[in-house]
Parts: structure tokens; sequence; C-alpha cells
């Protein structure tokens, strides 16, 4: 094995001294999904219904459209560090790991940006006829 | 394999004897897999129905929510896949809900002692299904009509 030289660690003999700051992340974005996902589930629950213009005018609050954007930064950001753990875990081939990472990068950052802005443009501009 | 290794392997679920707190593991992983797929795209599609206005939400009511009494073959189909897709989200939300809660107290140390860690585990799964069966009943109740 290894004797701690730096070649070493570069073989994968030794830690890439990273693993902290990715588990911290991922309790961190799992409390944010704890209280965010909560006050969507309570949010749904009180709903008077469901038609597309109370939901519209509802979306288009401060008081939703804030914590509806950060909960949607706090879940795909960790649903992109658990699936790369799941890919890291299954995908052992190292062509198929880097591609299943970029497919995995482009999927949370596009979802949540495209998610963000749906939020955002009904807040800013109001709700569409 | 892209590259031959020596290092030991962890084995895989077929070699461990079932537990709850090896159960709990692995659900653990596919609930969060169904969240981040299934339920996620299901949540985007929902916002932007919403954000498109009345005719694009109609397009989500009627393929997701219900299509009615004369909705044709491929849109009811639809309607008991996306039933089918709600529940297993739901269940799937609660499940790791409820697991990373159980992560959260193990995260501080406790909980590792054997009968403590099985009884939590099987605590974790009783009160997901529990909360999913409140959901389904409130869902049926108010937004189907059943």
């Amino acid at each position: 094995m290894g004797s701690g030289t730096n070649i070493g660690k570069v073989r994968g003999l030794g830690s890439a001294k990273h693993g902290g700051s990715h588990w911290i992340s991922q309790r961190t974005t799992a409390v944010g999904n704890l209280l965010l996902t909560t006050w969507l589930v309570a949010s749904l629950l009180l709903m008077p219904n469901f038609d597309q213009a109370t939901l519209a005018l509802w979306l288009a609050k401060p008081s939703v459209a804030v914590p509806m954007i950060l909960m949607l930064v706090s879940i795909f950001w960790h649903a992109r560090l658990g699936l790369q753990v799941l890919i890291e875990d299954y995908v052992h081939d190292d062509a198929l790991k880097f591609g299943a990472m970029t497919l995995l990068n482009f999927y949370v950052v596009g979802g949540a940006v495209f998610g963000i802005f749906t939020v955002a443009k009904l807040a800013f501009t109001g709700a569409a006829a | 394999m892209g590259h031959k290794t020596t290092r030991p392997l962890s084995p895989h679920l077929q070699i461990y004897r079932w537990s709850p707190q090896m159960a709990i593991s692995i659900m653990h992983r596919a609930t969060g897999f169904i969240l981040a797929t299934a339920g996620m795209l299901t949540l985007l599609w929902w916002l932007s129905a919403i954000g498109g206005g009345a005719s694009s939400y109609a397009v989500f009511q009627k393929y997701v929510v219900s299509a009615g009494d004369d909705g044709s073959g491929f849109e009811l189909a639809c309607n008991w896949f996306f039933r089918l897709v709600a529940l297993t989200v739901t269940f799937s939300f609660f499940q790791h809900l409820f697991s990373g809660l159980r992560h959260f107290v193990l995260d501080m140390g406790a909980g590792y002692e054997l009968k403590t860690n099985r009884t939590w585990a099987l605590a974790a799964f009783v009160a997901a299904i529990f909360a999913t069966a409140l959901v389904a009943l409130v869902v049926a109740s108010r937004v189907i009509g059943v």
C-alpha cells in the first residue's frame, strides 16, 4: 500500500481530504429539506382548492416564492450529493462514471434553474391568464 | 471494469441476512433515487404547469390527476400510472424523511446499541407506512373525491 507519498495519494491510496465537506453539505441540505418540505406538505394540506388561479396567486406571494426557491436549491443540491454517491458505488467503469456524473450535474443544475425561473417569473410578473 | 482493483469490495445485498437495520439502509438509497427522479420531475411539471396558466395546468390535471368521466383510455391509464407514482413518491418521501431523522441521531453518536438500533429502524418503517396511509386517505377524500 501507499506510504503516504504524494503519488500514492494520487493513485487513490490516501484520503483526498474532501470527504468532510460532502458529508457536511449533505447534512446541511438535509436539515433544509426537512424544514422546507414540511412547509410544502403543510401548505398543500391547508390549500383551499387546487385550481390553477388559486395556486398561481399562492405561488406568486413572496412568502411562498422565497421558501419554494430555497426548497428547490436544497432538494436539488441534496439530490446531487446523494446520486453522486450512488454513481460512485455502483458505476465501476471510469468512462461511464464520468458520463453519469456529467449527466447528473446537467440534470440537477438544469432542473433547479428551470424550477427557480418558473417561480421567479410568477412572482415578478404575476400569474398568466 | 475500467481498471483492475485488488482492494476488497463490500459484499452486495444478496450476501447479507435481511434485518430492519440493513433494509432501512438500502431503502434510504432506493427512496432517495425515487424522490430525485420521479418526485422532483413531477414537482417541476407541477410548478411549470401553474406558471404556464390555466390551459397549461389543465394538461397536468388531465394526465396526472384526473381526466374526468369522458377521458380517453390513454388518459385514464396515465391517471392510474400517476396515482401509483404519487403513492410511491409519498411513501418514499416519508421513508426517506424518517430514515433521515434516524441518521441525524446516529450522527450524534447515539442509537448504535443493537436493540435500540433495530427498534428505531422498525419505527421509521412503521411511521412511514402510517404517514403514507394518512396522506392517501386525505387525498382520496379531498382531491379525487372517492
